[in-house]
C-alpha cells in the first residue's frame, strides 16, 4: 500500500502540489489523470524518492520513502520517468539488464538472465537486443525502458506516460502487459496516464489531479462521466456508451 | 572482441615497458635499470591515474568531453599547494616531510573539490554549461593560484614554481612511494565500483530508481578522482590534454561503456601512450622535444574533433 499524507511541494517558491493525501492499495492498476501541470509527475517523483519530500509523508508498505534506504526500496519500487534519456552509449541488451541491479549488484545470475529474456520477449524486443540505444525510435527506445523498469521486478511499478512515443499496436500491447501483471502477478501499477479512454479501458480506479491537488477519484464507471471531466480539463466532452463501457469522445 | 581488444592493449603496454627498460642500456646495468623502474613506476601510475580518474569524472558528470584537469580540479591542486606555502612560508614548507605534506595537499584538494563541485554535481548541467563552468573555474583557481604567487616571498616562490609545469623527464622520485598507495588503494576502489559507475552512467533518476543513493556515492566518487588528480599532479605538474585523449582512444578501442571494459582499457591506453611515448622521445628522437608538448597538441586536437564531429554525450 503506498500511503501518501499531507504531502506539499514547492519548487522555487512556486507552489507544485497542495496537501495532497491519498492512499493506492496493494494491486490493481490506478491511473493519475490531469491537464499538462497538474503535479502528476512531480507526485509520482516523490513516491520515487526522485524529488526530496518536503513536508507530509509517504510510505510504501509501511516503508518511509524518506527514510528507508534506497536499496531496500529499489526492490520495492520501480519508476520510469516521462524523460528518461540514455546518455550512455548502450546495447538494448544490456539497458534491460540494469533493472535486475538492485538484486545482484552488477553479478548477473542464472535467473537474473532469464527474467532479461522474460522482458526483452514480453516487449517484442528479442530482434532489437544487440542494437544501441541511440539507433532506436522513440518508440522502440520507450519499450526497452519500459522493459528495464520491468525487470526490476518490484511489487510497485510508477510509470510516467509511458504510452508516449508508441503507436496503438504497442500501446494496446502494454496496457495488456500491465493488466496482465496486476492480475497475475499482484503487482500495483501506478501509470500517468493522457489518453483518458485508455484509463478508462485498463485502471481499476482513476485519480484526476488539477492545480497540484487531487479532485476526483473513483472506479472508471464514475469517473468518466461529462461532468466529472468537465471538472478537470476545463470542457465539456461527451460521453457514449459501447458494449456498456463509457467511451469519452474528447476530441470532438 | 573486447576482451581481445583488452589483450592487445596489454601486450602493447607490456611492450613499451619493456623498450623503456631495455632500449640503449649500457654502463652500470644495476644502476641504470633500477632509475629506469622508478621511472617507469611514475610514468605508469600517472598515466593510469589520469586515465582512470578521467574516465570516472566523465561518468559521474555525464558528459564526455570534460576531464578533471579542464575543470580545473589540477590547478586546483597547485592552488592548495601554494595556499599551503603561503602559510607556512617557504622555509616551513620546504622543512616538511614530503609525505606528509603530500597528504595535505590531497587532503586539502579533497576538500576544496567536494566544496565547489558538489553543488553543480547534484543536478546535472547540460554539456555547454557544465563546460563553461569549467573554464571558469580553472581560471579562477589559475589566477588565484598567481595572485598568491605574487604575493608571496620570491624564495618561497622557487619552492613551488617547479611543480607548476608538466614535466615528464623529471619526475618527483621521493613521492613515489607514498603516492604509490594512494593510487593501488584508488584503483581497487574504482575496479570493485565498476557496476555501480555503469549504472551512475544512466543520470541521477533512474540510477536513483535502481538504488543508488546519488549524493552520496558521487561525493565519494568525486573523493577519488581527487586523489588520483593530487598523484598525477604532484608527480609531473598539470597536464590539460591527456585524460581526454587516453580516454577517446581507448573508448573507441574497445567501442564500449562498460567499466568493467573500459577502465582496464584506459589505463593500458595511458600506459602506452606515455612510456611508448617516453620511449620514442628519449631513444628515436634523441629527446629533441618534450613529451608533454606531443600529448597536448594531440589531446587538443582530440578535444576539437569531439567537439566538431559532436560526440556530445
Amino acid at each position: 500500500m503506498i500511503r501518501i499524507e499531507n504531502v506539499s511541494l514547492s519548487l522555487q517558491a512556486t507552489p507544485i502540489l497542495h496537501d495532497i493525501s491519498l492512499t493506492i492499495p496493494k494491486g490493481g492498476v490506478t491511473a493519475l489523470v490531469g491537464p499538462n501541470g497538474a503535479g502528476k509527475s512531480s507526485l509520482l517523483s516523490l513516491i520515487a524518492r526522485l524529488q526530496p519530500l518536503q513536508t507530509g509523508a509517504i510510505s510504501i508498505d509501511g516503508l518511509p520513502v524518506d527514510t528507508t534506504p534506497n536499496r531496500t526500496l529499489a526492490k520495492i519500487v520501480a519508476i520510469l520517468r516521462q524523460d528518461s534519456v540514455v546518455a550512455s552509449r548502450l546495447r538494448v541488451r544490456e539497458l534491460v539488464s540494469f533493472g535486475r541491479f538492485p538484486h545482484n549488484r552488477g553479478r548477473l545470475t542464472d535467473t537474473d538472465r532469464t527474467i532479461i529474456e522474460q522482458s526483452l520477449k514480453q516487449f517484442d524486443l528479442t530482434d532489437l537486443a544487440g542494437r544501441f540505444i541511440d539507433t532506436l525510435s522513440g518508440g522502440q527506445r520507450q519499450r526497452a525502458l519500459v522493459a528495464m523498469a520491468f525487470c526490476q521486478g518490484t511489487d510497485y511499478l510508477l510509470l510516467d506516460e509511458p504510452l508516449n512515443n508508441l503507436d496503438m499496436y504497442y500501446a494496446r500491447d502494454l496496457m495488456r502487459s500491465l493488466r496482465q501483471v496486476a492480475d497475475g502477478n499482484g503487482k500495483t501499477v501506478v501509470i500517468v496516464l493522457h489518453d483518458i479512454n485508455m484509463a478508462g479501458a485498463y485502471a481499476d480506479r482513476i485519480v484526476a489531479m488539477k492545480s497540484g491537488r487531487v479532485i476526483a477519484d473513483g472506479a472508471p464507471a464514475e469517473m468518466l462521466t461529462t461532468p466529472v471531466l468537465q471538472d478537470v480539463f476545463g470542457f465539456a466532452m461527451q460521453v457514449a456508451t459501447i458494449n456498456g463501457k463509457p467511451i469519452v469522445l474528447h476530441h470532438l | 572482441m573486447a576482451k581481445n581488444r583488452i589483450a592487445i592493449l596489454a601486450a602493447l603496454s607490456v611492450l613499451s615497458v619493456v623498450a623503456f627498460l631495455t632500449i640503449g642500456l649500457r654502463g652500470n646495468i644495476a644502476f641504470v635499470l633500477e632509475l629506469r623502474a622508478i621511472k617507469l613506476l611514475a610514468l605508469s601510475q600517472v598515466g593510469v591515474s589520469i586515465a582512470v580518474s578521467t574516465v570516472i569524472f566523465q561518468t559521474v558528470t555525464g558528459n564526455r568531453i570534460v576531464t578533471p584537469s579542464i575543470m580545473g580540479l589540477d590547478a586546483l591542486y597547485l592552488f592548495g599547494q601554494m595556499a599551503l606555502v603561503f602559510a607556512l612560508g617557504g622555509l616551513g614548507y620546504a622543512a616538511l616531510n614530503p609525505q606528509l605534506k603530500f597528504a595535505g595537499e590531497v587532503l586539502v584538494l579533497m576538500a576544496l573539490a567536494c566544496a565547489l563541485l558538489l553543488p553543480m554535481l547534484r543536478s546535472r548541467l547540460d554539456m555547454g554549461l557544465m563546460l563553461l563552468a569549467g573554464v571558469v573555474f580553472g581560471v579562477l583557481f589559475r589566477s588565484l593560484h598567481s595572485l598568491l604567487a605574487r604575493l608571496i616571498d620570491p624564495n618561497a616562490f622557487a619552492v613551488v614554481q617547479g611543480a607548476s609545469f608538466a614535466n615528464f623527464n623529471a619526475v618527483r622520485t621521493d613521492l613515489l612511494a607514498f603516492a604509490s598507495v594512494l593510487t593501488i588503494a584508488a584503483l581497487i576502489v574504482a575496479w570493485r565500483a565498476r557496476h555501480v559507475l555503469d549504472v551512475v552512467s544512466l543520470g541521477s533518476d533512474t540510477a536513483t530508481g535502481l538504488g543508488i543513493t546519488w549524493s552520496r556515492t558521487v561525493t565519494g566518487l568525486l573523493v577519488l578522482v581527487s586523489s588520483l588528480v593530487a598523484v598525477s599532479t604532484a608527480l609531473v605538474g598539470p597536464v590539460a590534454f591527456f585524460g581526454l585523449l587516453v580516454v577517446a582512444l581507448a573508448e573507441r578501442i574497445v567501442n564500449t561503456r562498460r567499466h568493467a571494459v573500459l577502465l582496464p582499457a584506459a589505463a593500458l591506453t595511458g600506459i602506452v601512450i606515455l612510456v611508448g611515448g617516453q620511449t620514442l622521445f628519449q631513444h628515436g628522437l634523441g629527446s629533441s622535444s618534450t613529451l608533454g608538448v606531443v600529448i597536448e597538441f594531440f589531446g587538443g586536437i582530440a578535444f576539437l574533433l569531439l567537439l566538431v564531429l559532436g560526440s556530445r554525450k
